[in-house]
C-alpha cells in the first residue's frame, strides 16, 4: 500500500518538474514552481503581513487548483478567528473567488487542524486546501508535512500550509514562499488599486531560490501579473531565464 | 409547609401528601423531611423515560410522577405476554431503587388511572370517580349524587352527565372505558426506520456492541433500500442494564444507505466523544434508529462494478462534521443586508447548500470589500486633518500607520427600520463612513468612522473593520 502511494507520489513529482500538465492562461515563469499535487508553504514576512499572506495563499489555491469545479477548503484554528478576523464572502467575490466553492473548518487545536487538513488533502475531488497554523505547533513536524505531501500526491489537490508568526523550519514542502503586501498602482484620485504582493521564493526543491517578484492580482483575467520592481533586479533575472525570452533573443 | 410526597412507610403511618408538616411532626416526631425538588423529580422522570425506551420506542412522561409506554407490537421478546413485560419492568425499576405502581390497559388514560387509583389487574369500572381527574369539586358532586365508581357512571346516559359536568368529563370517561382509542405523544418522535437487538446476557464489550450496531445498520439499510430512502441522521442507543442510556448520533451530508459508510461515521463519532462508552454491567439492548431520512433513488453500478455511492466530498464533509462538530465545518450563505457584517453568514456544510447571491464586481475595479472581516470591529486611534475628513495616521495593534492612499467615504446608514423608535429624529442609530486605506508599505485596510461628525456624534470613534488582500 505504502509502495503504491510512494510511486504515485514520484509520478506526481515527475509531472511537477517536467512538463506542467495543465498550462493556465497567462501563466508566469514563477508559477511553474507551484507543482500541482504537492505541498507548498507560505510564510508571512511580518506579523502585520498576515492578511497579505492569507490572501496570496487563497489566490494561489484558487488559481492552481486542478479542476474548475473542485472546491477549496480553508482549515484554521478557532483562536485565529479572533486575531485575523473571519473570511468575508463578499470580499472573496471581489477577488474573483466564488464563495460557494469555499468551505471552512474552524477547529479547536493544531492537532485537529493537521488531522483534518490531511484528511481533506487525501480526498479525491478537493481542489486545494489551505491549512493555517500560527506559531510553531509541536504537531507540525517532518512527519506531518510528509503526510500532507503524500496526501496531495494521492488526490491531486494543491496543499498550502500558511504559517503565520513563524520562521521556516525543515519540512517536506515542494516550495516555500514569503509574502508581504506591496504598494498598489494608484487609481484616479490616489485611490488604492488592485492587490499587490511582494513575494520571495525561499526554497524550491531541485531549483534555484531567492527570487523576488512583485505580483498584482488581476481579478478579471484570474491571473497574477508582474509589475516592475522598483528596488531589486531579481525579478528581471528570473525573466531572462524564461524560455519565450530566449526565443526572442535567438 | 405541607407534605408533597411520602414514602410507603410514612403512608402506612397515615401521612398523606397535602397534610401540614407541623401536624405530621406532631404525629411522628422523628419524621425525616427533605425539601421538595420538582426540578430533580422532572430530571429523574426524564431519565426514567429514556431508560424505559428499552421496551418500546414510544414512551411519554405523565408528569409529575408517571409515564406511559405504548407496548403495542413490542411484546414478542416476552413471548407475546404483556404481564411478563410488566414483571420485567417491575424488576428493572426495583433494581433502580424505585417503587412503582404498574398497570396494563387498552388506553393511556385507563392505564394511568389504574396505576394511580387501583390495584393490579383491577377492572376500570371498579375505580373511584377520582380516577376521572376532573377536579375536586366535581368528584365531590359525583359522590354526593351517589356515584362512587366509574362503573356507576358508565351505565348512566352520557348526555345528562355532559350537561352537568361538561363534555370534557364524558370524553375522559369514554377514554377510561376504552371507548375512544387514545394515543400517547412519545417523548421523542418515532423514527422512520428502527432496528433493535436484545441480548439474553448483557454485552460487556464496546467492540461487540459495535459489531451489533453494524448488523443493525445492514438491516436498516435494507429497509431503507426497499422504501427508496437514504438516512440523513441516525441514533444508536445503547441501553445499559442499570438504566443508563448512551446515545451516539451521526449525520450524513447526503442521504445514504451504505452500512460501511455509516459505520465509519459511528467510529469517528465514538473517537470524538468527550466521555468514552462505558459498558459497565453490560448492554442488554441496542437500538439503531434512522431519525431523519430523505428520498434516495437507487443508482446503477458502474460496468466495472465500482461502488454506486462514490461521493468523496459529501463523505468527507460528513466525516469531519461528525468528528469535530457540525458547526465547525461551514460554507457561506448570503445575508440580505447592507450592514457589512450581516451580508454573509456561515452555515454548517452538512446541511444542503442555500443559493448564494453575491454582487458581481465591476470589471477593472479594485476589491471594494475586505477579505478578512473583524467581527466585532476593532477600535483604532486615528488622526485626521479635519474631524469629518479621511484619516492621516492611525495606530492599530501598537503600530503607527501612515495613510498614503485612500478612497472614501462610502457611507452606510443604519437600518433604522429595524430599531425601536428608529423613525424618530436622532434615534435611527449611527451611520458609518468607510474608507479604503493603503499605508506607506502597501497594506490595505478598511476603516470606518462611527457616527457623522456634528450631526450624530460630537467625537466619533474609529474602527478597523477588515483587511484587504
Amino acid at each position: 500500500m505504502n509502495i503504491i502511494s510512494l510511486d504515485s507520489h514520484r509520478a506526481a513529482l515527475a509531472t511537477g518538474t517536467g512538463e506542467p500538465t495543465a498550462c493556465r492562461a497567462g501563466e508566469m515563469p514563477w508559477e511553474r514552481s507551484i507543482a500541482p499535487a504537492a505541498l507548498h508553504e507560505i510564510f508571512a514576512a511580518d506579523e502585520i503581513e498576515e492578511g497579505a499572506a492569507a490572501a496570496f495563499a487563497l489566490l494561489l489555491g484558487w488559481r492552481h487548483r486542478p479542476g474548475r469545479d473542485r472546491p477549496l477548503f480553508w482549515v484554521r484554528e478557532q483562536a485565529s478567528l479572533r486575531r485575523h478576523g473571519r473570511l468575508y464572502a463578499p470580499g472573496l467575490a471581489e477577488l474573483g473567488i466564488d464563495p460557494a466553492q469555499l468551505m471552512q473548518a474552524q477547529l479547536p487545536d493544531p492537532v485537529a487542524v493537521l488531522r483534518a487538513g490531511a484528511d481533506i488533502a487525501r480526498t479525491g475531488g478537493v481542489g486545494a486546501v489551505v491549512i493555517e497554523l500560527a506559531g510553531r505547533p509541536k504537531a507540525l513536524d517532518l512527519t506531518a508535512s510528509r503526510r500532507l505531501s503524500l496526501a496531495a500526491a494521492q488526490s491531486g489537490a494543491l496543499v498550502l500550509v500558511l504559517r503565520l508568526d513563524a520562521t521556516p523550519s525543515p519540512s517536506a514542502c515542494w516550495s516555500r514562499w514569503q509574502v508581504a503586501a506591496a504598494p498598489s498602482r494608484p487609481l484616479a484620485a490616489q485611490a488604492p488599486g488592485t492587490p499587490c504582493f511582494d513575494v520571495t521564493l525561499l526554497r524550491l526543491r531541485g531549483g534555484p531560490a531567492g527570487m523576488q517578484y512583485r505580483l498584482e492580482w488581476d481579478r478579471d483575467a484570474q491571473a497574477f501579473h508582474d509589475t516592475p520592481l522598483s528596488g531589486g533586479m531579481a525579478a528581471l533575472v528570473a525573466e531572462r531565464t524564461d524560455p519565450p525570452a530566449r526565443q526572442l533573443g535567438g | 409547609m405541607v407534605l408533597a410526597a411520602t414514602n410507603k412507610a410514612a403512608a402506612a403511618l397515615g401521612l398523606v401528601p397535602g397534610r401540614a408538616l407541623a401536624d405530621a411532626r406532631a404525629r411522628v416526631p422523628d419524621l425525616v423531611v427533605l425539601d421538595h425538588a420538582p426540578t430533580a423529580d422532572a430530571v429523574l422522570l426524564d431519565w426514567l423515560v429514556m431508560a424505559c425506551e428499552v421496551y418500546s420506542p414510544a414512551v411519554a412522561p405523565a408528569p409529575p410522577y408517571g409515564l406511559v409506554i405504548d407496548i403495542a407490537g413490542c411484546t414478542h421478546f416476552f413471548g407475546h405476554d404483556e404481564t411478563r413485560l410488566r414483571d420485567d419492568l417491575a424488576a428493572r425499576l426495583a433494581r433502580f431503587g424505585l417503587t412503582a405502581q404498574l398497570a396494563l390497559a387498552d388506553t393511556p388514560e385507563a392505564a394511568l388511572a389504574l396505576a394511580r387509583h387501583g390495584e393490579a389487574d383491577d377492572d376500570v369500572r371498579l375505580l373511584p370517580v377520582e380516577a376521572l381527574a376532573i377536579g375536586g369539586e366535581d368528584h365531590l358532586a359525583l359522590r354526593r349524587a351517589g356515584l362512587r365508581t366509574i362503573g356507576d357512571l358508565a351505565d348512566r346516559p352520557r348526555t345528562a352527565l355532559a350537561a352537568r359536568f361538561g363534555e370534557g368529563m364524558t370524553d375522559r370517561l369514554a377514554r377510561l372505558l376504552g371507548e375512544i382509542d387514545g394515543r400517547i405523544t412519545p417523548h421523542r418522535s418515532l423514527p422512520a426506520v428502527h432496528e433493535e437487538a436484545r441480548f439474553a446476557e448483557p454485552l460487556n464489550h464496546v467492540d461487540s456492541a459495535f459489531g451489533v450496531i453494524g448488523e443493525l445498520a445492514e438491516l436498516a439499510c435494507t429497509t431503507l433500500r426497499e422504501r427508496a430512502l437514504g438516512a440523513r441522521r441516525l441514533t444508536a442507543s445503547l441501553f445499559r442494564s442499570d438504566g443508563h442510556v448512551a446515545r451516539i448520533m451521526i449525520e450524513t451530508a447526503t442521504p445514504s444507505r451504505d452500512p460501511v459508510l455509516l459505520m465509519r461515521l459511528f467510529r469517528e463519532k465514538l473517537g470524538s466523544l468527550n466521555d468514552p462508552l462505558d459498558p459497565g454491567f453490560g448492554y442488554d439492548m441496542i437500538r439503531l434508529a434512522v431519525d431523519h431520512a430523505e428520498p434516495l433513488a437507487s443508482t446503477q453500478l458502474d460496468l466495472n462494478g465500482g461502488s454506486a455511492t462514490d461521493q468523496p466530498l459529501a463523505t468527507l464533509v460528513g466525516r469531519l462534521a461528525n468528528r469535530f462538530g457540525r458547526d465547525r465545518i461551514t460554507r457561506f450563505a448570503s445575508g440580505d443586508s447592507y450592514i457589512p457584517e450581516q451580508a454573509a453568514f456561515e452555515l454548517s456544510a452538512i446541511d444542503p447548500p442555500l443559493p448564494q447571491r453575491w454582487s458581481e464586481p465591476e470589471p477593472g475595479e479594485p476589491p471594494l470589500r475586505p477579505l478578512h472581516l473583524f467581527d466585532p470591529p476593532q477600535r483604532v486611534d486615528v488622526i485626521a486633518a479635519v474631524p469629518d475628513g479621511p484619516p492621516l495616521r492611525f495606530r492599530w495593534r501598537r503600530r503607527l500607520h501612515h495613510v498614503l492612499r485612500y478612497e472614501g467615504p462610502e457611507r452606510i446608514a443604519p437600518e433604522w427600520w429595524q430599531r425601536q423608535h428608529g423613525h424618530e429624529p436622532g434615534r435611527h442609530g449611527l451611520s458609518r463612513d468607510y474608507y479604503r486605506i493603503e499605508d506607506a508599505h502597501g497594506r490595505r485596510f478598511w476603516l470606518f468612522r462611527h457616527g457623522l461628525y456634528g450631526s450624530e456624534k460630537v467625537d466619533p470613534d474609529w474602527y478597523m473593520h477588515g483587511i484587504f488582500a
